[in-house]
């Protein structure tokens, strides 16, 4: 290995970014902090993809990276369209606590 | 030896700057310590020579996403309201959750057999290749992605708009 570095390592600062991600959006009572969380699992799932894709070599050695890319690119548009819903509800019910936008339970 | 060094500091100010972002109390201090997870994974693209999708994640999650997140966190929140905004519920089924996923996800990741390259791994400019791929391999995702991005954008201007219009 060039850098005395596996590809254990990487994976696994995935996994960790992956798993803080994911108790973020589990247990976030801020619809924005929710969205942090998910933008955590996507980096975490991004790490993955480009550490296979330097330890993988060979001929599929850009399939990575461009995966990687197009999950940034997936990732900005849904922030977007999220960060626009919430901006939605917060003028309809002037809070953005999950909890309290019910009105359709019941 | 300096790959290793660099590799553990970034790995740290990562998952520091993670782990202020999942368990901060307060929403600002989350968004802000955000930055600094983005830019250890920055770190960690350059680590393994991916120069072009390193600054792609400079360019649009930091310049973009970041801010955007920022904008919303700044523009949601009553002034007095800052020290308390970010209350965690039910912490321990999130944390039970995350706990077993990530049980069986490390067991899955240790005991796989990952396929191990027989080619010399090079560390060279990937922007050559990647637009190649673009534009050959996968030119139909690329098309299909750039309609997303319409649609997330129409669809932003037409959430935002209906307010204004009453």
């Amino acid at each position: 290995m060039p850098h005395g570095l596996s590809l254990n390592d990487f994976l696994g600062l995935g996994l960790i970014v992956f798993l803080l991600g994911a108790y973020c959006a589990l247990s976030r009572r801020n619809a924005i902090g929710i969205l942090m969380g998910i933008e955590l699992m996507l980096n975490g799932a991004n790490i993955n993809y480009i550490a296979f894709s330097f330890y993988g070599g060979g001929s599929a050695r850009y399939d990575g990276q461009v995966f990687a890319i197009f999950v940034i690119m997936l990732a900005a548009a849904e922030a977007v369209v999220g960060l626009a819903i919430i901006l939605a509800i917060y003028q309809n019910l002037r809070t953005i606590d999950v909890d309290a936008a019910e009105t359709m339970s019941g | 030896m300096i790959a290793q060094i660099v590799f553990w500091l970034m790995a740290f100010l990562t998952v520091g700057s993670a782990l202020i972002t999942a368990f901060s109390r307060n929403i600002v201090y989350s968004a802000f310590a955000l930055l600094g997870a983005f830019a250890g994974v920055v770190g960690i693209y350059i680590l393994l020579a991916a120069d072009f999708v390193a600054m792609v994640q400079i360019f649009v999650y930091i310049g973009g996403i970041l801010v955007l997140t920022i904008f919303a966190v700044m523009l949601t929140q009553g002034i007095g309201d800052v020290h308390v905004s970010n209350r965690a519920v039910g912490t321990i089924p999130a944390l039970a959750t995350t706990l077993i996923v990530g049980a069986v996800m490390l067991y899955a990741t240790l005991k796989t057999p990952w396929y191990a390259a027989k080619t010399a791994l090079t560390v060279a400019p990937t922007t050559y290749g990647i637009g190649n791929a673009f534009l050959d391999t996968y030119v139909l995702p690329f098309e299909l992605a750039s309609l997303v991005l319409l649609a997330a954008l129409i669809g932003a201007v037409v959430i935002s708009r209906q307010e204004t219009r009453e």
